[in-house]
């Protein structure tokens, strides 16, 4: 699987991590409607570094679609709302 | 819909819409390959414009701490003519600017950081495009338009999505950047004014009273600090066993 961490650029992951990963992104979205910002950051964080851990960077040379898009690990807490709101996740 | 759902929909609803665009499916290449260098320009302004707030930021660091030393002056004389009134304003005005400066180096950490992030992705992108120029040219060379439709949908859809990612992160730097610079105005107003005080925007009642207590608390410790090295610590003046007690009252 092709992932990419915005901001950040494009992991190979195995297959046997999207499982896990997928995990991650229910609680977050939980904690974000919950209104959990602490919390959320730890998971985004930890969702951030297990990619790290168990993917392999792609070199900047391949020109590829991703599988999956990851947010940046700075994504705020009133950006995660907004993006779930659907109001965008960036005020233009 | 998680949250990788709602990144992929923003991502796509940022990807230039170039494929189908033209009669020709080779010019896509060319077309997509125009906004590429566009983009890339762009970062590199972005780049600079991110630079060019810390560098303010800075500055007006160096312009706070001149000022904090200016007041910690004024804080003595008035201890040595025996105005403990004035020694207080100026030690009051200083921990609001002390304050200040710590606010401002969070912010450079955070300026620093989008730089590199910045620097990083244009790096990525321009590699990129240099790989997309070669292989555009290749498709150009090697296929007829009908042929060159699959080969150019990978390529492009592979750098529009890339595009999309960095120009977000772009986007994201210049709202950080421009709020800085807001914030920065308001505090060269504010430190012409002399009401530094007042720059509590965005917090609540709650962290304005505690900055308050906190602001208290350093103001009276550094004014028995200039006062010992004033040789006039409250043991020795001639304030009676009265007035002492009645000063300890208030300061509780």
């Amino acid at each position: 699987m092709i992932l990419r961490i915005m901001g950040e650029g494009q992991y190979q992951v195995p297959e046997s991590l999207c499982n896990e990963l997928n995990k991650i992104d229910n609680r977050i979205v939980a904690l974000v409607s919950e209104g959990k910002a602490e919390e959320f950051r730890k998971e985004l964080a930890k969702l951030i570094s297990k990619i790290k851990e168990k993917g392999e960077a792609i070199d900047a040379k391949e020109i590829l679609k991703s599988d999956i898009i990851v947010p940046p690990e700075d994504l705020s807490f009133e950006e995660a709302k907004a993006v779930f709101k659907g109001s965008g996740i960036f005020t233009d | 819909m998680g949250l990788f759902a709602r990144m992929e929909t923003v991502i796509k609803s940022k990807m230039n819409k170039v494929l189908n665009m033209m009669e020709d499916p080779r010019e896509t290449l060319d077309y997509s390959y125009e906004k590429q260098l566009e983009l890339l320009q762009n970062v590199k302004r972005g780049v600079a414009e991110v630079t060019t707030s810390k560098k303010r930021l800075q500055l007006q660091r160096a312009k706070l701490m001149q000022n904090t030393d200016k007041l910690e002056g004024q804080a003595k004389d008035a201890i040595a003519a025996n105005r403990e009134d004035l020694a207080r304003l100026a030690l009051e005005r200083k921990a609001a600017l002390v304050q200040q400066v710590e606010g401002i180096d969070r912010e450079v950490i955070e300026l620093e950081k989008q730089e590199e992030k910045l620097i990083a992705a244009e790096k990525r992108l321009s590699t990129k495009v240099e790989i997309f120029r070669t292989r555009k040219e290749s498709i150009k060379a090697q296929y007829s338009a009908a042929e060159a439709q699959v080969k150019i949908n990978e390529s492009v859809t592979g750098i529009s999505e890339e595009m999309a990612d960095v120009g977000l992160a772009l986007e994201r730097a210049e709202n950080k950047t421009e709020d800085m610079k807001a914030r920065a105005e308001a505090i060269d107003e504010l430190m012409e004014a002399g009401t530094l005080q007042d720059l509590t925007g965005g917090k609540d009642d709650i962290d304005r009273e505690l900055s308050k207590i906190s602001t208290q608390s350093n103001v009276e410790s550094e004014l028995s600090r200039l006062k010992a090295e004033a040789g006039k610590g409250p043991e020795k003046a001639k304030i009676g066993e009265e007035g002492k007690s009645a000063e300890e009252k208030r300061e509780v």
